[in-house]
């Protein structure tokens, strides 16, 4: 809403300073967004009187111009303008002056004659983006006034930023009220004395949908003059306003709607055919809206009909055939009251939105269309006269909302803001927002005005008077709500934790959009069907991610494409799978490796991170559990994954997360080099870990023996581990494998593998009998087991 | 012993201990070592010829002979210890290296500026009592909207621009919904926060798609708009690490009454006019308000019985006065250039 502060003074008109009433107006609620004179800055324009127009000798589309400014001599002005004429009063830019953008006025030649100023266009002044040839001021401009003084253009024209609830304020009526209640300050509204009928034609008014039109009001006016224009005065105003003139009757419809709130149409009252029915649309009418725009209404769609077909969109915007136009001589003016929940939404079913619809949406006041009608009829016939008829109302009275009387009581007040607000002051709140305020037994009855649509509960009342009261003035308290404590378990898997592992380890945490390419996601996971949006800002971001991969693949690749060579990036975040039993969003924290191990730097190879390098990073997240040995690392393939070099990760049995080479092919498809590492862990199951559990620390010492075996490469180390493990139980505190080797100097098909066993007993210091004996069992259940054996 | 027998012992002495003073390092030393007190050294070959000489002489002679030891393995000892300090010292000064050089291995990496944010409120909400809770990103129309009391058609839905998937399902367009769910599952009095990520169908220069939110709530017998004010009076203050000027400006929520947006005095001006602040001083920073009758209503609460606070405020502008990042897209560009900044 953008009103003139000349206009609202002339409602209610404290003494204060501008500065003051768009404080007040902020902190009252109704958020000033933007403050603005009704022009933008410029100097020394004056009116004139074009009295005489001669043509240019030498340019065909000049015109030398004779301008009385009311000083001794008239002036001579050059004008290229097409509607300069003798007779004319119009803005003249002196010598001198200065015009928006800066530009200085300075005596001039054109094509040899002088010119003595500029006769303006309204964007010239900067009043209007474009204009067609120059302003006519009205006859009755004095000759020789500055322009600026005697239109009041450094009057302040103030942008609010309404909330939705506060349809009430979308008028100067409206504005005013919460002016008046702030600075108490009384109202000065405009008197709407009824207007006399001067003939007897009625349309008959069927409301048939009385639920969602209560109330309809409308008169016809006959004769109008259809040469007359809108004064300068309310051209102005609207223009202050942001809204733009179009034709007296419609410009007259907009004025009132500003002025009290209440959107009115005017139909040419010959267009109709017979008399009005606000109805619900019938299925697949159709209506050629005043926008031109062609529409099929939806049956949940109010419309104004006559009796033959739709005519407007209630409340919305009128239809093309009914509207006033040049030619109109006998118009309908209407004004209605339409229950926001059958406006509400359908402006923007058909993608339009209406000062009309953004005021029927937000509550338009139910007591206000005889008003408003009345006082349009008269600017009406103030402006291009006309016989008005008389008022004709249709009213379902029971349909009309009525204002609920609340209770409201002190302790309430006291409980809900903190501050106990003193009797008195809260009447005098309530009676200055023109509420009637009765006192009960405990507190007060309260009725709010009917334009008050947002006071439904006691504490609607409440933050009436907290605001008015001023929020500043309630105290800062600190509240004593001790609650019993809540640890968190102690081997809960902690989010926060394992990204700290991640950056010490040299982790950057990125986070990406949660929607992601679907093309990109069906190669990570061609088993899914992701969930899709309905409405994406893009398809490069329109379906949910069902693997952190999707979002950080593409994050690497925009470093990769900007001369990174070595990416660590992890996320964590929820994944959307769509699934049997609905969807699920389940935490997960992933990464993402690749290029050199090391950041480059002095005294350290240049070695290329491969598989065991990312694995011991989540090695270490999962040792947050408080035990590696829940999980294992299970041989598998995964769309995405080399199958050469892939594991699915398992807790006890169950997949928790991957971990892998990227696929070359889907490297190749997002530029990345062929050794990008990944790994992705839900976290839902890494909850409960295991508490510590002290054992005892032997105080004898350990026993280390180095074993080089040799075995067939398909045997998994896994196996090789276990075995041992079994074999050597109760006397093997560590097992190390220092070497794998492959290549020369061993038979083909093998590997070596380099152990070295710590043995050790809590018993006794081991001779080398006992450490002879068990290497010997462990060596003989490595052959028989894995067909292992001593490499020489 | 005869004078030759002295001499000889004295000789020895003598020899040895200038022997001593020329050995130049513990091998010499050593070899002087053996020369003179080894097993076939010169003074153990004199001791072995005492038995030579008459009884009477015998004692004599040993002493001289012992006393002789005695000196040399002295020289030898302080000669020793003269020859090890002096290696350590060289030792010292051949293993000197470049302090300045750069150290090696692995440089870790760092959080990302929102969850820095993120973990420094939930911090600060933690050590006050409130418990963070958690909610589902992709919500149903129920939590996010009605229930908060926004029906459908509420000129609020047309703008929070949101993402659908359906007539029922959405990516929730604000942390409230948490609200919900937590009151649907809890009984008061409760404290808890929020945070996450939220959607907006809106991409501009100063708008992502996605943002993160952290909304609180208080629910007991008693609180007021006094102790809201109190509480983010506290958290701003602490936030920015001093003193700040907050103004709580009237508001709407359809799920708070009264309700306010809270504006700090400009944390980069103080309050003169920046550009930041559109030269008014002042920064938008949160929302919050006392949680509406309808919102008790909707989750099965008494209203007259229940009051609470509510609050939301979002991460990326507090980040954005914090770490001075003037355009919300990099945020989610995850330029490493970027955020290898945050650290």
């Amino acid at each position: 809403m953008r009103f003139s502060e000349a206009w609202l003074r002339e409602w209610v008109n404290p003494p204060i300073e501008t500065r003051d009433l768009i404080d007040q107006l902020s902190m009252a609620g109704l958020e000033v967004d933007a403050v603005a004179p009704a022009a933008p800055y410029f100097e020394g324009v004056k009116i004139g009187w074009v009295t005489e127009v001669m043509p240019h000798p030498d340019a065909s589309r000049l015109k030398v111009c004779t301008v009385d400014l009311g000083q001794d001599e008239p002036l001579q002005i050059i004008c290229g303008a097409a509607n300069v004429a003798a007779g004319m009063k119009v803005p003249v830019a002196t010598v001198g002056a200065c015009l928006p953008g800066n530009l200085r006025i300075k005596r001039a030649k054109l094509r040899g004659v002088e010119s003595l100023g500029m006769i303006c266009s309204t964007a010239e002044l900067g009043l209007t983006e474009s204009a067609e040839g120059i302003w006519a001021l009205p006859g009755d401009a004095p000759i020789g006034e500055d322009l600026r003084g005697w239109l009041n253009l450094d009057d302040p024209c103030i942008t609010l930023d309404l909330t939705p609830d506060r349809g009430d304020c979308l008028s100067i009526a409206g504005i005013a009220r919460e002016v008046g209640a702030i600075n108490r300050t009384p109202l000065t509204p405009v008197a709407i004395p009824p207007v006399a009928p001067s003939h007897d034609e009625r349309l008959p008014v069927e409301l048939l949908a009385p639920t969602a039109c209560p109330r309809y009001v409308c008169r016809v006016i006959r004769g109008i003059d259809p040469r007359a224009t809108t004064p300068l005065w309310m051209r102005e105003r609207l223009r202050r306003c942001g809204v733009r003139p179009i034709s007296p009757v419609v410009d007259v419809t907009n004025y009132v709607m500003l002025e009290l709130g209440q959107p009115l149409h005017a139909f040419d009252l010959h267009a109709l055919r017979g008399g009005i029915q606000v109805r619900l649309a019938k299925p697949d009418e159709q209506l050629r809206l005043l926008n031109g725009e062609q529409i099929t209404l939806h049956p949940d769609t109010l419309v104004i009909a006559d009796t033959q077909r739709p005519i407007a969109l209630a409340g919305i915007m009128g239809g093309l055939n009914t509207a006033v136009g040049p030619e109109t001589r006998d118009v309908l003016l209407e004004s209605a009251f339409f229950t926001p929940l059958a406006i509400s939404g359908r402006a923007r079913r058909y993608g339009l939105h209406t000062d009309s619809s953004h005021r029927f949406e937000r509550g338009v006041d139910p007591e206000l269309q005889v008003r408003a009608i009345e006082r349009a009829t008269r600017l009406v016939l103030e402006i291009v006269g006309g016989e008005p008829g008389p008022l004709c109302e249709a009213i379902s009275a029971d349909q009309l909302p009525r204002p609920a009387t609340l209770e409201l009581y002190p302790e309430r007040i006291e409980r809900v803001l903190g501050v106990g607000i003193p009797a008195q002051t809260v009447e005098e709140i309530l009676s200055w927002l023109e509420m009637e305020v009765e006192r009960s037994e405990q507190g007060w009855r309260v009725t709010p005005p009917s334009a008050r649509f947002d006071l439904i509960h006691d504490v609607d009342l409440i933050a009436d008077l907290g605001r008015i009261y001023g929020y500043d003035r309630i105290p800062i308290t600190q509240l004593n709500l001790a609650l019993a404590p809540q640890l968190p378990g102690e081997t809960d898997f902690d989010p926060n934790r394992a990204r700290w592992c991640l950056v010490e380890r040299g982790f950057q945490e990125t986070i990406t959009y949660s929607f992601v390419n679907p093309e990109l996601q069906a190669l990570i996971e061609p088993g899914i069907e992701p969930l899709k949006l309905a409405n994406p800002i893009s398809t490069e971001l329109s379906v949910m991610r069902t693997s952190l991969w999707a979002g950080l693949l593409p994050a690497a690749a925009y470093n990769r494409a900007r001369q990174m060579e070595r990416i660590r990036i992890f996320e964590t975040g929820l994944r959307f799978r769509p699934g049997t039993g609905g969807l699920s969003q389940t935490p997960g924290i992933a990464g993402l490796a690749m290029g050199p191990c090391l950041p480059e730097q002095w005294g350290q190879d240049k070695r290329r991170l491969d598989f065991f390098d990312l694995k011991s990073d989540v090695e270490a997240l999962l040792t947050q559990t408080g035990s590696l040995e829940m999980f294992r690392f299970v041989p598998a393939e995964h769309p995405a994954l080399h199958p050469g070099q892939c594991a699915r990760i398992e807790r006890f049995g169950q997949p928790i997360g991957w971990i892998g080479m990227l696929h070359p092919l889907l490297a190749g498809r997002l530029d990345l080099p062929d050794d990008v590492f990944v790994f992705e862990l839900d976290l839902t199951p890494l909850t409960p870990g295991l508490i510590p559990r002290y054992r005892q620390i032997s105080r004898y010492p350990g026993i280390r023996r180095d074993l080089a075996i040799l075995v067939d490469q398909e045997v998994r180390y896994e196996a090789v581990e276990a075995c041992i493990r079994a074999a050597a139980e109760g006397l093997l505190r560590e097992l190390i494998l220092f070497d794998v080797y492959v290549g020369p100097n061993i038979p083909q098909n093998h590997k070596s593998l380099a152990l070295g066993l710590i043995l050790q007993s809590n018993e006794q210091t081991l001779t080398d009998e006992q450490v002879d004996e068990t290497l010997a069992v462990v060596l003989n259940r490595l052959a028989g087991q894995l067909g292992a054996r001593l490499r020489d | 012993m005869s004078e030759q027998g002295m001499l000889g012992i004295q000789g020895i002495q003598s020899a040895a201990l200038s022997a001593i003073a020329q050995a130049e390092d513990l091998a010499a030393l050593d070899q002087v070592r053996v020369r003179y007190l080894g097993k076939n050294g010169e003074l153990t070959a004199l001791l072995k010829q005492l038995g030579k000489l008459p009884p009477a002489e015998r004692p004599a002679a040993g002493q001289e002979i012992n006393q002789a030891k005695e000196s040399i393995q002295q020289a030898i000892d302080q000669r020793k210890a003269a020859l090890e300090e002096e290696r350590l010292v060289r030792r010292l000064a051949a293993e000197r290296i470049d302090v300045t050089l750069p150290g090696r291995g692995q440089v870790p990496g760092g959080l990302h500026p929102v969850t820095r944010v993120l973990l420094r409120i939930e911090r600060l909400f933690i050590q006050s009592g409130f418990r963070v809770v958690e909610g589902p990103e992709v919500e149903d129309v129920y939590h996010n909207f009605e229930a908060l009391n926004i029906p459908e058609h509420h000129p609020a839905r047309a703008m929070h621009d949101t993402f659908y998937f359906d007539a029922k399902h959405l990516l929730r367009t604000h942390t409230s919904p948490v609200q919900i769910r937590v009151l649907e599952t809890q009984s008061p009095p409760l404290k808890i926060i929020a945070p996450g990520r939220v959607y907006r169908c809106d991409s501009d220069l100063t708008h992502t798609p996605m943002f993160h939110q952290v909304e609180g709530l208080v629910v007991a017998d008693q609180v007021s708009f006094a102790d809201l004010k109190g509480v983010l009076y506290d958290f701003l203050t602490q936030f920015f690490e001093r003193d700040l000027k907050l103004r709580f400006r009237p508001s709407y929520f359809p799920f708070t009454e009264p309700s306010a947006e809270v504006d700090i005095q400009c944390v980069i001006c103080d309050g003169s006019g920046c550009r930041v602040c559109k030269q008014t001083g002042w920064l938008e920073v949160l929302g919050c308000g006392m949680v509406y009758p309808e919102v008790f209503r909707a989750v099965g609460l008494d209203p007259k019985r229940h009051l609470g606070y509510a609050f939301g405020m979002g991460v990326e502008r507090l980040a954005m006065l914090r770490y001075g990042i003037d355009d919300l897209r990099l945020n989610f560009e995850n330029d490493l250039r970027f955020l290898r900044q945050f650290r």
